[in-house]
């Protein structure tokens, strides 16, 4: 039983996806707020996508006004899309270096999902991925719920297989 | 050419979600072919399910209305024990009751009903019509039939091939005095229109007899004969009507309908609601409304009162469709949550009386506007406030219209809408922003020039806005000095982001509108844009780029203004590419409208001089709406999919409008989410809360209230081919932004083919070849092939990038009346103009020609024509036009004599020339926006786009009609 890399690989991937299928569950969340009213899509997608800049004051007070319980903690106002494909990346990467070509190809359909998904995002001069004028209509909000759901179950059924492909590393070797 | 590769193999090119599951054709059919059977099977199974229920126990007493002239019963469920008929009619009965006479009629109970039923003497016309297809539509007539219980089983029906249902023919003759005329006759001598005539004439002999003639009636218009008609495309040529198309009426009892919201504010593409979703996608027709909710309305209730009657769960109003259970609780129409009548609403102000709350108002009228007390309000309303933000670059002054604007405002300046506190400022640009100080007091307006675009800021923040009525005079002088101003700039830069940016600063505390003017593509600071468009590629049939903005800047800045309660207006008057696509943003997310002048020029293009000079004072004098919202809410299980138009959606059914105009349509797509399987009607209520430019907030609520149907055939009669068109072309207008115009296209194409293969599948029983469509969609294809052919969408064609966006802005927004003509002009002989069948309005005859096909066909050397394409009009004149016509219209001569660029109609006082005139003014007076006439001979170069409007005939890049239909029938049968 010894400490390689792949194992430290595996122990990372298990934290980080702790953290994604946190990100799932706010982006869930955050759809259905918008989908019962509870939210402005301008607010919500300000949120959502990445700000360069500090949201403008008036969003930050209309949400602490409202006292929105949800999943607007400190990590929320800096948007998520991009930290959750920089993450997913950053361990696809490590998996790539250690050599677990198996993992690495359970996590390659995500990571084209993810280039595909960036790549044609509407015309926007900051990064971020949703538009507050098409997100309100019903296609796009329904993809975007789905995409959540699809997302929890992936990182949930990963986070299992990164517990056990750890134990089996550490284990075998 | 589109047509050639859209076999609807590929199913991104279809617009609904259910239609991208379509396989290849081939493999669908054996399931289709199910569907219809499934379907067959399950009309004939309701029949005996669903009638008998609900009519001998309420027929007698309240269902009156269903047996009224025009009124068809709905299938009915068993269900309802409270339905708004039985519970409106203990409070009154509406004022048309039917004769007393009718009364024993309606009880059909059991057995004698076999006997009794009379023979619709039309309930067999959409068979009769067509000899070889009676079986089939009897399945109409079958599930149609809501009136009176089928005896029999149900089965039997099918395997019977008469063309009049099983017990309606013993007793046609009885009643039926004269001998029964040839089916096809019967359906030439007696149109729809006449269905109620068994009225007048009155009933003779004792009970049987005196059911009959109600009866049959009833079956008549349950069956709507005419709707349902089959009719084959590509045997009759002349589809088109004399004269315009109505809007078709829905099926619902008399009562309901009269008091139903007019079609011209509220419309459905299907005037009866499918059951389910998956019978909506089984018709293959969008569902969906189009409103234009702030129309100049002649006659509109304004209710002042207190309190606001609304549901307390849905925040519904009340309205006409509501039911009272008894004087103190109404039933909400689309939460069905029984509420409290409130006290107040005991009192009826109309009639001053008590204790008749279904008599007020609110309750009468289906289009009400309230004035809203403050809890309507989130500030105190704003003043009417107007921005103008004009380009004087080189080339602005180049075009000359400056003079033409200030003319035109200080023409108009005591119409502007708004009351004491109005407050006015101007700001113009070219590579610096120029502010006007117009302060009261000061001896004539200080301009102010601001070179630091990149940081823009105000340089006196608070007399840049100035109250018009206090600093009337500094603003006439403002404006008669503008134009002298800067006529010999040399600047040619234009830095239109950054005085978008300093006019939001300006209005941001207010809100209000923004009228911006633009000559050329901003290339100067924030929101610079490149040319995008390659002159070349305007005529390549391969896909068009670039229709989708260059830059979120333009949006951004839209969404701000949204949140301030600033709209958007731009007029772009330019000759070269201006990138269209990208500037629309700034007003299509503020909800303001976007004008376009093409190559506008004070010299060379006087057409377009007086295009702009009577869009500006429309544009200037209308009545306008200030931060305005708009909710639309719908009977439960019903959703809204997509909204069209110029607005911001703040949440899955309301509109952000900082502006609203009477000339703004929108149009919204609906999906069913659950089963409305116990319903009767649906209805749909649009409600616009704004303050108007006299400092009131108001809401205007309209609702609309629509059968529901469980059956395709019911669908398909209840079509509306022009509001389905209007609703395609929105939805391919995104379709093309977001995936390609070819997509668009193909898209279109299939939404014809689906519907009508889809008819021939589950509704038509009987194959026979040829295209068959129902009367109500026969003119759909010609429809989507004139959407193939519009500016929009057309290929092939050259088509400057900015006229196309244009178009696709116009079909956006404009409302249905409009953008139908903008698809499919209008056509009119107008050398031989008679006051025959002339309507009169305000004493003036206005000639009636008849509508023409638009086909090269149709014209003659020997005449002239005229063509009303919505914001053009062609007056074309044949070479050898007969000469009365040129010297009492025209004022010359000679054909030879007519000039090359005639945009005026001389004034002659001729009867020829006053009819003529009367029809084009009659013409331009039906829409806010002015037409300019251009009258073109045979060698004229505008000659092109007149034929480009032809759209039955066949172009190098485009089908013709028939080529269309063929290949429509070609898809269907694969």
């Amino acid at each position: 039983m010894a400490f390689t890399f792949a194992a430290f690989c595996y122990m990372l991937a298990l934290l980080l996806t702790a953290a994604l299928i946190f990100f799932a569950i706010w982006h869930i969340i955050a759809f259905d707020e918008l989908k019962t009213d509870y939210k402005n899509p301008i607010d919500q997608c300000n949120t959502l996508n990445p700000v360069s800049d500090p949201p403008p004051p008036s969003c930050v007070l209309v949400r602490g006004a409202r006292g929105v319980p949800g999943p607007s903690g400190s990590e929320g106002a800096r948007g998520l899309v991009l930290p959750e494909y920089l993450i997913h990346f950053f361990f696809c990467v490590m998996f790539f270096c250690a050599a677990e070509w198996l993992t690495l190809c359970l996590n390659l359909p995500l990571l084209a999902y993810h280039v595909w998904r960036y790549m044609s995002r509407p015309v926007m001069s900051c990064p971020g991925l949703y538009d507050p004028t098409t997100i309100m209509n019903a296609d796009i909000l329904a993809f975007c719920q789905k995409e959540g759901w699809c997302k929890l179950a992936f990182y949930l059924l990963s986070f299992f297989y990164y517990l056990y492909g750890m134990i089996y590393v550490l284990v075998s070797s | 050419m589109a047509v050639q590769h859209s076999s609807p193999t590929n199913g991104a090119t279809h617009f609904h979600e259910h239609t991208s599951s379509r396989p290849p054709s081939k493999p669908c059919e054996p399931c289709c072919k199910l569907n219809s059977i499934l379907q067959l099977g399950a009309t004939s199974l309701l029949v005996p399910q669903c009638y008998p229920a609900p009519w001998p126990t309420d027929a007698p007493t309240s269902l009156h209305g269903y047996i009224q002239p025009g009124a068809a019963p709905q299938p009915m469920n068993p269900m309802v024990p409270n339905t708004y008929q039985p519970n409106r009619a203990p409070y009154g009965p509406p004022p048309t009751g039917p004769p007393p006479t009718m009364k024993p009629t309606s009880p059909p109970t059991g057995p004698p009903m076999a006997n009794a039923t009379p023979p619709p003497p039309k309930a067999d016309e959409p068979v009769a019509g067509n000899g070889p297809q009676a079986p089939n539509s009897y399945n109409h007539v079958d599930n149609k039939m809501a009136g009176p219980p089928q005896p029999g089983p149900p089965g039997r029906h099918l395997g019977h091939y008469p063309s009049l249902p099983p017990g309606y023919q013993n007793t046609s003759a009885p009643h039926n005095a004269t001998p029964p005329m040839h089916p096809a006759m019967q359906a030439a001598t007696q149109p729809y229109t006449q269905a109620p005539q068994p009225y007048q004439q009155p009933p003779v002999g004792p009970g049987p007899a005196q059911l009959s003639p109600s009866l049959a009636a009833m079956s008549l218009q349950s069956s709507t004969p005419e709707a349902l008609r089959v009719v084959n495309l590509l045997q009759e040529r002349n589809l088109l009507p004399p004269s315009p198309i109505p809007a078709p009426t829905p099926c619902l009892p008399q009562d309901l309908q009269k008091i139903n919201c007019n079609p011209e504010v509220f419309r459905s593409t299907l005037t009866s609601i499918p059951q389910t979703q998956s019978l909506l996608n089984k018709a293959k027709l969008p569902l969906g409304l189009l409103l234009h909710p702030f129309k100049d309305l002649s006659q509109l209730p304004v209710v002042t009162s207190s309190t606001i009657v609304r549901c307390r769960s849905c925040r519904t109003y009340i309205n006409p469709f509501v039911s009272f259970l008894d004087q103190r609780r109404w039933k909400c129409n689309l939460c069905y949550r029984v509420n409290d009548v409130p006290e107040e609403f005991m009192y009826n102000p109309v009639s001053r009386s008590y204790g008749e709350p279904h008599k007020r108002p609110e309750v009468q009228n289906a289009t009400i506007e309230f004035i809203a007390p403050s809890e309507y309000m989130l500030r105190p309303p704003q003043p009417a406030v107007y921005l103008f933000i004009l380009d004087v670059s080189h080339n602005a002054v180049e075009t000359g219209y400056l003079n033409v604007f200030c003319q035109s405002l200080l023409d108009n300046i005591n119409a502007l809408p708004g009351d004491s506190r109005t407050k006015v400022g101007f700001i113009t640009f070219d590579s610096t922003i120029h502010f006007y100080n117009l302060q009261e007091g000061l001896s004539q307006p200080q301009m102010l020039i601001v070179s630091d675009i990149e940081d823009i800021f105000l340089p006196t923040p608070d007399s840049l806005l100035v109250n018009l009525n206090e600093c009337k005079e500094l603003v006439q002088d403002l404006l008669k000095s503008l134009p002298t101003l800067f006529e010999k700039t040399m600047e040619t830069q234009s830095a239109l982001g950054s005085a978008l940016q300093a006019a939001f600063k300006l209005l941001s505390p207010t809100g209000g509108r923004m009228s911006v003017f633009q000559t050329q593509l901003p290339n100067l600071g924030v929101g610079a844009l490149q040319s995008r468009e390659d002159p070349n590629q305007r005529a390549s049939a391969k896909d068009i780029q670039y229709l989708s903005p260059a830059t979120d800047f333009y949006k951004k800045l839209a969404l701000d203004c949204s949140g301030q309660q600033v709209a958007v207006d731009l007029f772009l008057l330019s000759s070269q590419y201006c990138d269209l696509a990208s500037l629309g943003c700034i007003s299509r997310y503020s909800a303001g409208s976007v004008y376009y002048y093409p190559s506008y020029h004070h010299q060379h293009n006087p057409a377009q001089v007086e295009c702009f000079q009577k869009d500006l004072k429309r544009y200037l004098t209308r009545k306008i709406g200030f931060e305005a919202v708009m909710r639309i809410r719908c009977t439960k299980g019903l959703s809204i999919h997509t909204f069209h138009g110029n607005f911001f959606v703040r949440s899955t059914d309301l509109l952000s409008l900082p502006n609203v105009n009477p000339d703004a349509g929108f149009a919204v797509q609906m999906s069913i989410e659950e089963n409305l399987d116990d319903m009767q009607t649906v209805s749909f209520q649009a409600a616009l809360l704004y303050t108007s430019s006299k400092g009131e907030r108001r809401i205007r609520v309209h609702t609309l209230c629509l059968p529901v149907v469980n059956s395709l055939s019911d669908i398909f009669a209840g079509a509306d081919v022009q509001a389905i068109t209007g609703l395609l072309a929105c939805m391919a207008v995104d379709r093309s932004v977001t995936a390609s115009l070819s997509d668009a296209r193909d898209a279109m194409t299939n939404a014809s083919i689906d519907s009508l293969s889809s008819y021939r599948q589950s509704v038509l029983t009987i194959q026979q070849p040829g295209l068959l469509a129902p009367a109500c969609l026969r003119l759909f294809p010609l429809f989507i092939l004139a959407l193939l052919k519009q500016k929009a969408f057309r290929t092939g064609t050259s088509t400057r990038l900015d006229d196309r966006v244009f178009a696709m802005c116009q079909l956006k927004y404009q409302p249905l009346a409009y953008s139908l003509l903008m698809i499919h002009p209008a056509l009119y002989r107008i050398d031989d103009l008679t006051d025959e069948g002339a309507l009169n309005i305000n004493e003036r005859t206005i000639p009636q020609p008849r509508l023409l096909q638009l086909t090269v066909e149709k014209l003659s050397r020997e005449a002239a024509f005229l063509m009303d394409a919505g914001t053009v009009i062609y007056l074309w004149i044949g070479r050898n036009c007969n000469p009365t016509f040129l010297s009492q219209v025209l004022g010359v001569p000679s054909y030879a004599a007519v000039p090359d660029n005639l945009y005026l109609l001389p004034e002659l006082d001729t009867a020829e020339s006053q009819r003529t005139r009367a029809f084009i003014g009659w013409l331009r007076d039906q829409r806010p926006f002015f037409p300019s006439l251009h009258i073109i001979r045979d060698e004229s170069q505008q000659k092109a786009s007149f034929l480009q409007n032809m759209i039955e005939d066949r172009t190098e890049s485009a089908l013709s009609y028939y080529e269309f239909l063929l290949h429509v029938q070609q898809q269907i049968s694969k």
